[in-house]
């Protein structure tokens, strides 16, 4: 029972989304009720795998039976369950919120199928233990993701799929050009045989060459700078649940995810990609938290700070020792609940007043307080005040650059934290409090579906803190990092656990 | 030899995505890429006196070239017609919306 349920978290959004492409036209609610139940049960599965992994260590699932490295395999160790954890959670309380927000558009099951395909894709990233695997789950989330930013045709929208769309598939041809070169080096595709023939052979100078290519087509998937040139546009330019799901999850499973494991657990981490990845993280928070600074339109000051955010991300990731690595996947964690509270809350704004422009926004918390106060704690979660969960995260990442000596980086991530402040109060001024303009007196609060969502997350950005103490950070992060940190022993633990 | 061909086809893509500003060029330069990279996947494959790797029945097993690489070609192939039939659909609707297949007059989104 424990391994067959592995390839469950790819074949329930599988299975869920062309049964709704069947059925979903023909009988009203369907696609809704059917949709909501699937990402409920991957949410269940994936709290279910985490208690898994706690008791018996890594798991792997030998697809159709073939062993490894001949087979496909699928792994469940702690760090994938981790992210199935985040990446379910905001999927069901995004697919919540669809309930009432895609009222607006038309084609709702359109919409539910492109968005389990999509989570489906995401999941099968997470899960899958062999290269070439990774790359179609990945092209299945990209792809859907393209048709999902274009879900509303108007102008805008269409201009910016097209965008993404010429960004995203050549970053996938350099992906793909990077695994042809690491197959013809190490013949094989299994990534723990990858990490174990490169140990043997010692990393010839195709390696970096690979990591140069999976550099440039993982970070565009993760909005690194310099690849960030299509985030702007794409975000904001969906529709907010989906917006949410880019921003919250998308762009850590395709982007971080991938690099982490592989830079960590394929390749070995060295100190020159410590050092890029460092270095990229910072650019990408300056540069995201300095173009936010001037948007009015608010989502895409949102998508700005993304950008700003996954450098943080990254920058503790990149730093490779075990509390970067704890401080980056903790930020990544609260990233995903804060971001996607602010999403859905510029989704209400706009299901509400119809704009998204900022000036033309006053005093709405008078007419809209479930939307108001969960915007001002997701605000003050992610400029990093206390008591809330993005203050621990940001604190972690700054102890781990002063403890190991990386002090410039770490004064750039307090100054770019008190930017982060300065546009998220910006917001909240120009949205929130203030006068209610003339125009927006007949506002009401939106639906409840929409409503529910946000206040779930807000709660956990209350009280996401909690996952420090001792006794439930050992068992949650602590088990995540240990499977980045032991870097290429990768390969003895996927090898020890097949059966 | 033959792989910086492939190089040089990689190449020419990546220079028609930068450099042409009709939609419908930038979508044929994202075919070429694709192409390029598939090329090249299949040559990283070949063997020296390697023949087709299909195994009939009642023949000695001798020198193949490596399947494998064929396998993922096929899977890249259909991944490209399917990213290939996306932009091309966007394109027409671009096409509806703005009245122009011109990158420099399609150009809202700023800032």
């Amino acid at each position: 029972m424990n391994h067959e349920l592995i390839p469950l978290f790819v074949a329930i959004p599988l299975g869920s989304a062309f049964i709704v492409s069947l059925l979903g036209k023909k009988l009203r609610g369907f696609a809704d009720t059917f949709s909501n139940l699937a990402t409920f049960s991957l949410f269940s599965l994936s709290l279910l795998s985490f208690l898994l992994t706690k008791r018996l260590g890594t798991i792997v699932y030998k697809v159709g039976g073939w062993i490894p490295p001949i087979g496909i395999c699928m792994v469940l160790d702690s760090l994938t369950s981790f992210m199935l954890v985040t990446i379910n959670l905001v999927a069901f309380l995004a697919t919540i919120y669809s309930i009432s927000y895609m009222e607006k558009y038309t084609a709702k099951w359109k919409f539910y199928t492109l968005f389990l395909l999509m989570l489906a894709g995401m999941d099968g990233v997470i899960v899958t233990g062999d290269m070439f695997n990774l790359f179609v789950f990945l092209e299945i989330g990209a792809i859907s993701s393209y048709a999902l930013v274009a879900f509303g045709v108007e102008h805008e929208e269409l201009e910016a799929s097209f965008k993404y769309t010429v960004m995203g598939s050549i970053a996938s041809s350099f992906i793909l050009l990077g695994i042809a070169l690491l197959y013809s080096y190490t013949s094989s595709l299994n990534m723990a045989d990858i990490s174990r023939t490169l140990a043997q052979r010692g990393n010839g100078q195709i390696v970096f060459f690979v990591s140069v290519l999976f550099l440039m087509g993982f970070g565009l998937k993760a909005a690194l700078v310099p690849f960030h040139a299509w985030l702007p546009d794409a975000h904001p330019s969906a529709p907010a649940p989906i917006s949410a799901m880019l921003s919250g999850v998308l762009i850590k499973a395709l982007g971080v995810y991938a690099l982490a494991r592989i830079f960590f657990n394929v390749l070995g981490m060295t100190a020159t990609t410590s050092s890029i990845l460092m270095v990229l993280g910072t650019a990408s928070m300056i540069i995201g938290g300095l173009l936010a600074l001037g948007q009015e339109d608010i989502k895409r000051l949102f998508a700005y700070s993304s950008i700003s955010q996954i450098g943080y991300v990254v920058f503790g990731i990149g730093m490779g020792t075990t509390f970067g690595i704890l401080a980056g996947l903790f930020h990544l964690f609260n990233h995903a609940t804060f971001k996607s509270l602010l999403f859905l809350n510029s989704g209400s704004i706009e299901y509400a007043t119809g704009t998204r422009d900022l000036r033309k926004m006053g005093g709405l918390t008078s007419k809209m307080p479930v939307t108001g106060y969960s915007s001002l704690v997701g605000s003050l979660s992610i400029s990093g005040v206390p008591p809330l969960n993005g203050f621990w995260s940001k604190l972690l990442i700054i102890l781990a650059a002063i403890e190991a000596k990386h002090f410039i980086f770490a004064s750039i991530a307090v100054l770019v934290s008190i930017l982060t402040l300065v546009y998220y109060l910006k917001v909240q001024r120009l949205a929130f409090f203030g006068e209610l303009k003339d125009s927006l007196r007949g506002i009401k609060e939106v639906p409840l579906t929409m409503k529910l969502s946000m206040i779930v997350l807000s709660i956990i950005c209350i009280f996401g803190g909690l996952l420090l103490i001792p006794g439930i950070q050992k068992n949650f992060l602590n088990l995540a990092t240990e499977v980045l940190a032991n870097g290429t022993n990768y390969a003895q633990t996927i090898f020890g656990s097949i059966k | 030899m033959i792989y910086l061909m492939c190089l040089i086809l990689f190449c020419v893509g990546i220079y028609c995505i930068l450099v042409k500003k009709n939609l419908i060029k930038i979508i044929i330069g994202i075919g070429i890429v694709e192409y390029a990279v598939n090329l090249f996947f299949i040559l990283v494959g070949y063997r020296v006196q390697g023949r087709a790797p299909i195994l009939a029945k009642e023949q000695v097993v001798q020198n193949m070239v490596d399947p494998l690489p064929q396998a993922l070609v096929l899977t890249a192939i259909v991944i490209g017609l399917a990213v290939t039939a996306l932009i091309v659909a966007i394109a027409m609707r671009i096409y509806e919306k703005y009245g122009t297949f011109d990158i420099t007059k399609i150009r809202r989104l700023k800032g």
